[in-house]
């Protein structure tokens, strides 16, 4: 079957810095495809090239079967855009832009009314249709935007971000608009630095660090890189540095490493975890643990496996940006 | 067919949300009654002398119309990312930048209407060519707006739109003929005049309503057009390379 999306070579420069250096990635049809990295990893620099917002200076570009390297407009009646931010119209309301969207489209006016009311009622965004677009809640512009992009019914659609800069409960509102839009057999393109949004909704997800993809995989094979791992993580009052350095000395089948918050994260890479011991270690040590917890294995841990950067660091980077 | 219609509907949006607000209609109409007074009081003369006057509003009123809502308008769309969203659609550039130019070009020769129709309350217009004067006013809005295009492609900031478009429009109004004939310009300043798009509509106008036209108008006409060509095609190669870099 026909990749919906096909990416090989691409490079893209922004004078003396290369923003994409090569990457090479493909997206089956109905297939959520995650592309996850750091913030200035390329992502966006990726999609606008996709989508025709960017031209890339080398490599190619196909979407649903057409070639769009030269022509970036021969694919864009078939896919939805969702920016990092909204883009719509501030002063219409947000029935008045999702009728605008789908007129760009060619919609003609009764299809368009139509769709757009459609659209509000799966939506829930009755009170975001009636109000001026401006004067709508983060939560309710993200919905109305994603709205607005699938008014001409895409196969295709490139999400970025979605979920940046929400609340928790819009977040999670969207995430199921993006699981309902995948079981209408829409393909997903989702850039996130969110990892534990790219594993609930990702059928495959590519790593991208410093403009090159590192990995890419389906979701349970990159899991299965840690299985038979068990990672427990050992919260202190205080003196966490010092305590790590002699765990890691009298332990030294097991990996230690402070985290923020006087926490020392243990991991055993083969065999079973004994947290009594390590728990009567430390407090033999004059360790005052408040709180000893079993870590789940998750795609965090697959993601500062492979790319060597903290998931924390993409986290402050992304409440840096959502503040 | 959809191209048309997302032609109309870009159309029809901005002259709702942009050029047919209250403040932009009285601007309208306030802007020739300034400078037809401005005009008066500078001459001394009578009404009878209006149609001297006729040509110099007009053309200002339709170059400070389109040129100040057009480029800040843009700019505004391209601040807010708004423009991203006319740009992922699949509508030709061009056909994309001629609906968004379409709105000022309409809101430019609505402007110039105002002083032609006060002209006709007023005083006896001498005999002219109607279908004429309506092509010189169209295209010197259509060559005023895409000059106000080529400005909003070249700043990125909404008052930078503002200053910028004020570089070429006052040299343009004092070098264009309408305040001193190009003949009395120094010769230094001659050929920059003819190097104007402003120069050749006045002149047609001035040909038109007051018989004192130094260049033929068929010749003014097709400056004109020439002119609207060579920007729109500067500014389309220009919103190619920088905004869709």
């Amino acid at each position: 079957m026909q990749p919906a999306i096909e990416a090989g070579g691409l490079v893209k420069r922004f004078g003396e810095k290369t923003a994409v250096a090569g990457i090479d990635f493909q997206v089956g049809s109905g297939e959520i495809f995650g592309f996850l990295g750091p913030n200035g990893a390329g992502k966006t620099t990726t999609i606008n090239m996709l989508t025709g917002l960017a031209r890339p200076d080398a490599g190619t570009i196909r979407i649903g079967g057409l070639d769009c390297t030269g022509n970036p407009k021969a694919a864009q009646h078939i896919t939805g855009v969702v920016p990092d931010e909204s883009n719509l119209y501030p002063e219409l309301t947000g029935f008045e832009n999702l009728c605008f969207c789908g007129a760009l489209y060619g919609m003609r006016r009764s299809e368009r009314e139509a769709r757009a009311k459609e659209l509000v009622e799966f939506f829930g965004i009755a009170e975001a249709a009636g109000r001026k677009f401006a004067a709508c809640s983060k939560g309710m512009k993200r919905a109305v935007t994603i709205a607005a992009s699938i008014m001409h019914r895409p196969p295709i659609l490139f999400l970025d971000e979605p979920t940046t800069g929400i609340d928790v409960s819009a977040a999670r509102q969207i995430r199921r608009f993006i699981s309902g839009l995948r079981e209408a057999g829409t393909t997903i393109f989702l850039t996130t630095h969110y990892i534990e949004e790219a594993e609930r909704l990702c059928d495959r997800i590519a790593f991208i660090v410093s403009g090159r993809i590192v990995r890419t995989d389906s979701v349970t094979s990159l899991l299965q890189m840690v299985q038979g791992r068990e990672v427990m993580d050992f919260a202190l009052a205080s003196g966490a540095v010092g305590l790590c350095e002699r765990v890691a000395t009298a332990f030294p089948q097991l990996q230690c490493q402070v985290m923020p918050g006087e926490i020392i994260r243990i991991t055993s890479s083969a065999g079973r975890l004994r947290a009594g011991e390590i728990v009567r270690y430390l407090e033999d040590h004059g360790g005052q643990l408040l709180e000893a917890r079993r870590v789940q294995n998750s795609l965090e841990e697959v993601f500062v496996r492979i790319t060597g950067i903290e998931a924390g660091v993409m986290k402050n980077e992304k409440a840096g940006r959502g503040s | 067919m959809k191209n048309l219609t997302a032609f109309w509907n870009i159309l029809l949006k901005d002259m709702r949300t942009y050029y047919l607000k209250p403040p932009n209609i009285s601007w309208g109409i306030i802007f020739p009654l300034a400078w037809t007074a401005m005009f008066f009081i500078k001459s001394g003369a009578g009404r009878e002398s209006l149609c001297d006057v006729l040509p110099g509003v007009v053309a200002l009123s339709v170059l400070f119309g389109t040129t100040s809502l057009l480029s800040v308008t843009v700019t505004f769309e391209k601040r807010n990312r708004s423009f991203e969203r006319l740009l992922l659609a699949p509508v030709p550039l061009n056909v994309l930048l001629l609906a968004k130019t379409g709105g000022a070009i309409l809101f430019g020769a609505i402007n110039a209407a105002v002083p032609l129709l006060m002209a006709v309350v007023i005083t006896d217009l001498p005999d002219m060519s109607w279908g004429v004067v309506a092509a010189t006013v169209l295209l010197i809005a259509v060559s005023s707006t895409f000059m106000g295009l080529f400005i909003a492609v070249s700043v990125s900031e909404v008052f930078e739109a503002q200053t910028f478009s004020n570089f070429f429009r006052f040299p343009m109004v004092f070098l264009c003929g309408l305040f001193f004939p190009v003949a009395r310009l120094p010769a230094l300043l001659k050929p920059v005049a003819y190097l104007l798009p402003l120069t050749y509509g006045a002149d047609a106008l001035h040909a038109e309503i007051r018989g004192a036209g130094t260049i033929p108008v068929w010749a003014s006409l097709a400056a004109l057009a020439l002119f609207c060509a060579a920007l729109f095609a500067v500014s389309l190669h220009q919103v190619k390379r920088k905004w869709i870099a």
